[in-house]
């Protein structure tokens, strides 16, 4: 089938070409005003009686450019961790959110275990289980004990592991009985209910959420360099102490900025397109 | 002989009776209607049968073996029995094809293109077979239904349970889904189907059952239940029906 051929009316005419003059309008507006506040903020800061010094120590070309590669060394480190605990916190909230979920007598015990492994992580501070893992294990002197980085990384993946459980678990309960009441009248058990009718919508739903999490998560893996293993921030540290300045941390935050800044298009990407899906719908 | 057969039903929820000594029988290849008010127990005595809901006391035969036995196997009982609900209950993140092969792949074991081959055929029987691909939000609600028809029958069950199937839809397209249902009749599919429309149940039901606070009052062919009813409690109901406008 071929639309049949439409000429706009005059009325159709003349709303577009205001249409058109309203947008044409909006975009000079935007960019004057933040022409005019750029340049107010340019003004303000460097016009501070202490601009000079703070430039000095903040923003010394040079100083960045030297510390760059130890940061850059460190940044490679939060990558790797961000990758590794992100997938292991994900697939822990899972696990425990779905145990959550069982019904019965014999999973009580599971049950039991799974929530307060959530009650005991949410609440814990990270930097606490940071300390007992990477200090306290090893203090036990037991063979093959594994390094401080993966210990570290099992703290990440434990504290983050119960926020996620709590997100997969709202997911799930989100999804209505009767979606569990057509796929069980189909004969399917309960697993393949969980598997391919309740989870995928579930994971879907809280897609937002989770991502959050990990852009959370990518500041937090830094947090492992208190026990050692130098990160990003650790390498700045190390580096403005040496040159008596500040300008590794710009580096480093700017570096994380960057690191972050994919992560959070995609976030915010996939929250616009299950915002639509469920308006659309 | 009787397919199904249900003997003294009782169901509570939280102390208020909503099947009360239920009895009733399915011989195989009839079509049974189901009707009574809102609240009358008819979506409950459904779901009873598919073991959705536990019961209280009572008694459920399928093809002489009881289900209400908490021994037996619940999904495999659900495999014999296709169930359809008044809000389609489709899956939203499968295609229809996905939502009609589901259970024959994941239930069955069978392979991919066996269940599409299958469901491609039952969805060009009802006309829907330009959909395959579609996902349930951009069906109408007429299609959506008449594709939970064709989800259910891809288990090749042996009893078909409809709850108020058409309740949901405008009433431009209750036509297509009734005609499913007429052309299941024809190929003699037992149904016990819950319903508020008295002309498709005069029409297509061997047998029509009022019930009425968790009770058979009052049941037998349809002429008789819906024309000449002998219970005051029949004639209350059938007289709203009237006013209503929907008989
Ligand atoms: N899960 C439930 N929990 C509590 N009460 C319920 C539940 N399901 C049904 N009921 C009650 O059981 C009665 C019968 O409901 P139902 O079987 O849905 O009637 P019908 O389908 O004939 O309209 C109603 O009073 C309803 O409130
Ligand atoms: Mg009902």
């Amino acid at each position: 089938m071929t639309p049949r051929e439409h000429t706009p009316s005059a009325a159709q005419l003349r709303r577009s070409a205001y249409r058109r003059r309203q947008s044409v309008h909006s975009v000079l507006i935007a960019a004057f005003s933040t022409a005019a506040l750029g340049t107010l903020l340019v003004v303000a800061v460097t016009g501070a009686p202490g601009w000079d010094r703070v430039r000095r120590s903040f923003l010394d070309p040079e100083i960045g450019a030297d510390a760059l590669p130890a940061v850059l060394d460190g940044l490679w480190l939060n990558v790797r961790l961000l990758v590794c605990c992100a997938a292991g916190a994900l697939l822990l909230g899972l696990v425990i959110a779905v145990l959550r979920t069982l019904r019965g007598p014999v999973f009580f015990p599971v049950r039991a275990l799974a929530a307060g492994y959530t009650y005991t992580f949410r609440g814990l501070p990270l930097i606490i289980v940071l300390y007992l893992l990477t200090l306290g294990v090893p203090g036990l002197r037991l063979q093959g004990m594994p390094s401080v980085l993966v210990l570290g990384g099992l703290a990440l993946v434990l504290t983050y592991g119960g926020y996620l459980a709590e997100v997969f678990r709202a997911g799930i309960e989100s999804v209505h009985p009767s979606q569990l009441a057509a796929a069980r009248s189909l004969g399917l058990t309960y697993r393949q209910t969980m598997r391919h009718v309740v989870l995928p919508q579930a994971v879907r739903r809280v897609a937002p959420p989770l991502l959050n999490d990990v852009v959370a998560l990518q500041k937090d893996v830094g947090l492992v360099s208190l026990a050692g293993p130098i990160d990003a921030v650790r390498a700045a540290q190390i580096a403005t102490a040496q040159s008596f300045n500040y300008t590794p941390y710009v580096v480093a935050g700017v570096l994380f900025v960057l690191l972050a800044i994919p992560l959070i298009a995609v976030t915010d990407w996939v929250t616009l397109r299950s915002a639509r899906r469920q308006s659309g719908g | 002989m009787a397919l199904l057969r249900c003997r003294g039903l009782r169901k509570e929820f939280a102390g208020q009776v909503v099947l009360d000594r239920l009895d009733l029988t399915v011989d195989e290849h009839r079509v049974v209607a189901l009707i009574g008010a809102s609240g009358s127990g008819k979506s409950t005595l459904l779901r009873c049968v598919n073991l959705l809901e536990e019961v209280d006391d009572g008694t459920i035969e399928l093809d002489g073996e009881d289900i209400s036995d908490p021994r037996v196997d619940a999904d495999r009982v659900r495999r014999r029995i296709g169930m359809v609900f008044q809000a389609y209950n489709l899956f939203p993140h499968l295609s229809v094809l996905d939502n009609i092969t589901l259970a024959p792949r994941r239930v069955h074991r069978r392979a991919r293109a066996e269940a599409e081959a299958q469901a491609r055929d039952l969805l060009d029987r009802v006309g829907l077979g330009a959909k395959a691909h579609a996902f349930p939000d951009g069906l109408s609600g007429g299609q959506q239904q008449r594709v939970a028809i064709v989800r259910a029958l891809a288990n090749s069950p042996r009893l078909m349970l409809l709850d108020e199937v058409t309740s949901a839809l405008d009433p431009e397209l209750v036509g297509e889904v009734l005609t499913m249902i007429r052309d299941l009749k024809a190929d003699g599919m037992t149904m016990v189907l819950a319903t508020h429309e008295m002309g498709f149940a005069r029409e297509v039901a061997d047998e029509v059952c009022f019930l009425d606070a968790g009770r058979v009052v009052e049941s037998g062919p349809p002429e008789q239940v819906l024309g000449e009813p002998t219970q005051a409690r029949t004639r209350q109901f059938l007289r709203r029906i009237i006013e209503a406008g929907r008989l």
